[in-house]
């Protein structure tokens, strides 16, 4: 075909981009601005204590936990996924590594590291568990996490009798738990954010990344180009494992308990901020930066009214407003956006099964 | 002139339903088959096959005049062979180059590649090259391809499979959802591909695309090739007598 002079083609230069991606930097733009406003109106009624330095490492301190637990979450929620584990797997990933801490003794770094080593394994092993259910046993994912949500926690009660320990080493909550790696800067801010730039990277630049929006937006079209999607299914809820387990021992260290019964809200918390950051719930959009700023939101605000005077309870109600807002105006844009996908919500179904195939698929 | 992709005496059997019945096909490279037929008739029955997606129950698949035997669909893809299947199969999410590559990712040289890091830019140019070489209408390589229309949807699904298929491409019914215009497009690209040396297998209800588009037709009816025509003996009203069990015996 060397006469192509009565060829269509139209050029394929970098057009602006479509209406949906448009959308989904748009949404991401919002919800910093929302953010920001926030900030600012809590700056402007306390400018005394707002933006202060011990303030605003307070909110980081309490944002880091829940931004580990962010990354692994907006994974699984972009392959169409949910995991609603990652409190329970904290918590028994923070009870063994205690355990193994304690056996392995002393206060040092040594020890920290054999916990590490016992929170990592911990959380993979849920992973693993809650991934080959949900991809090989083609169980759906809200009904194999909650699964494990129950086991995991209850697990974690057998081995402690369901009393909390409090044997966290020194270096762990000194050093970790509540200290600075430089200045006023918390360290575990900066290894919280040390995990979100790696899921950063993760998800955009690598086959990884591409292969995790692939099944959320068709896995029959992923599964006929060849990507083997069980195995990569396994490998996020994996990964949302392991970055659980990983929370459970800086979360060891920071509240030097292993926070058995506090727990119970966390995934539902993480599952907020993922939404509220413009990942979708149906699968195939989001991102991490998205998800770190729908995080912080709800912080800021509970922050921000106990220092105006509010009751903080407020922040309760503002974020669960937000939050429906937020991803009915999502959802209203994306169904014009996006041709021909219902609003079925594909972690109530089984994964990358032919339902989600033939539903996104004739799109 | 042999055939690149041949079958011979392909049956298949669904409990006691004969979909295939000692089926005969044959393709030869740079042409057009029309592959019609009734509903029921075992059209896409034996297109699953020859695409690996099924096994025959018995039967000969010969390709290039060699037997093969094909397991699954990656066995076909890697003689050369691709299948752009009724429902798409593009991801909606993913731009035209994610989906161009689903699968076949470039990656970086050295460790960034072992990593997982994907050569975007390769990906891109390759994209572009394909989807310009074939005329496809691809006005954005950024955006979702759930965004784009229809016509430029299959345009970017035959793109795909031309650019991978070295011999054999199939084609479902590809022009089932469009509108005239984007037909057009879709039966000049399909006229392209087959311009490279590529068999293409286009399997239609439309009388009126195949006359426009293929350069033989054959006809099945109750699980067997009854006809081969070439395009310029023959007729609509001799394709729909065909069809309708008119010849009961094979013609050719």
């Amino acid at each position: 075909m060397s006469a192509t002079q009565t060829t269509p083609t139209v050029a394929t230069e970098d057009a602006p981009a479509s209406r949906l991606s448009r959308i989904s930097r748009l949404q991401a733009l919002q919800i910093l601005i929302l953010l920001v406003v926030t900030i600012a109106v809590f700056t402007a009624l306390r400018p005394d204590t707002f933006l202060t330095g011990f303030n605003i490492r307070g909110i980081v301190q309490n944002t880091a936990i829940y931004a580990v637990l962010g990354v692994g979450m907006t994974f699984v929620i972009i392959t169409g996924g949910i995991d609603l584990s990652v409190g329970s797997v904290l918590v028994f990933s923070g009870v063994v590594a205690d355990k193994v801490m304690v056996w392995y003794g002393g206060q040092g770094w040594a020890t920290v590291l054999v916990g590490l080593v016992a929170a990592l394994a911990s959380g993979l092993a849920w992973g693993l568990v809650n991934g080959v259910l949900v991809a090989k046993a083609k169980v759906p994912p809200l009904v194999v996490t909650l699964g494990s949500l129950s086991a995991a926690l209850g697990f974690a009660q057998i081995i402690t009798k369901g009393l909390d320990l409090r044997d966290a080493p020194q270096a762990l909550v000194n050093d970790i738990g509540f200290g600075n790696i430089v200045g006023q800067v918390p360290t575990i801010a900066v290894v919280a954010a040390v995990v979100v730039v790696f899921g950063i990277v993760l998800l955009h630049r690598t086959r990884f990344g591409l292969y995790t929006y692939a099944i959320g937006s068709n896995a029959e079209a992923g599964r006929r180009s060849g990507v083997k999607v069980e195995r990569h299914l396994i490998k996020v809820y994996a990964f949302a494992g392991l970055l659980a387990g990983f929370a459970g021992l800086l979360n060891l260290g920071f509240f030097q308990s292993t926070t058995i019964g506090g727990q119970s809200n966390t995934p539902l918390n993480v599952i907020a901020g993922v939404a509220i950051g413009g990942t979708s719930l149906f699968g195939g959009i989001g991102s991490v930066f998205g998800t770190v700023i729908g995080l912080f939101i709800p912080i800021v605000l509970q922050n921000g009214f106990i220092q105006v005077g509010v009751q903080p309870f407020w922040q309760q109600v503002v974020v669960g407003a937000v939050l429906v807002a937020v991803v009915y105006v999502d959802q209203l844009r994306r169904a014009a956006a996006l041709r021909g996908t219902s609003p079925r919500l594909p972690f109530l179904s089984r994964a990358g099964g032919a339902g989600s195939a033939s539903r996104k698929g004739s799109a | 002139m042999s055939a690149v992709l041949e079958a011979r005496g392909i049956t298949k059997h669904y409990g006691h339903v004969e979909a295939l019945a000692d089926a005969n096909f044959d393709v030869q490279a740079g042409e057009v088959v029309a592959l019609i037929g009734d509903n029921g008739a075992g059209k896409s029955t034996l297109v699953r096959i020859l695409s690996g997606a099924e096994p025959a129950d018995s039967g000969e698949i010969l390709f290039d005049g060699r037997p093969v035997h094909l397991s699954s669909p990656t066995d076909a893809r890697a003689l050369g062979m691709e299948t752009v299947f009724q429902d798409l199969a593009l991801a909606p999410h993913l731009s035209p180059v994610q989906n161009m590559y689903l699968g076949r990712e470039v990656m970086r040289n050295g460790l960034l590649g072992k990593l997982g890091f994907m050569d975007a830019k390769s990906m891109r140019d390759g994209s572009r090259a394909a989807f310009d070489r074939l005329g496809a209408t691809v006005r954005n390589l950024n955006g979702p391809v759930g965004s784009m229309s229809g016509g430029q949807r299959q345009g970017i699904a035959v793109a795909r499979a031309a650019a991978w298929a070295q011999k054999v491409i199939f084609l479902d019914e590809p022009t089932a959802a469009l509108g005239v215009v984007q037909t057009q497009n879709v039966l000049e690209l399909v006229r392209r591909v087959s311009g490279e040396g590529i068999g293409v297998v286009f399997i239609s209800h439309s009388m009126p695309h195949v006359m426009e588009v293929a350069d033989r037709i054959q006809v099945m009816w109750r699980g067997r090739r009854v006809a081969t025509y070439n395009k310029a003996d023959t007729s609509m009203e001799q394709l729909v007598s065909a069809m309708t069990g008119a010849l009961a015996q094979e013609a050719s």
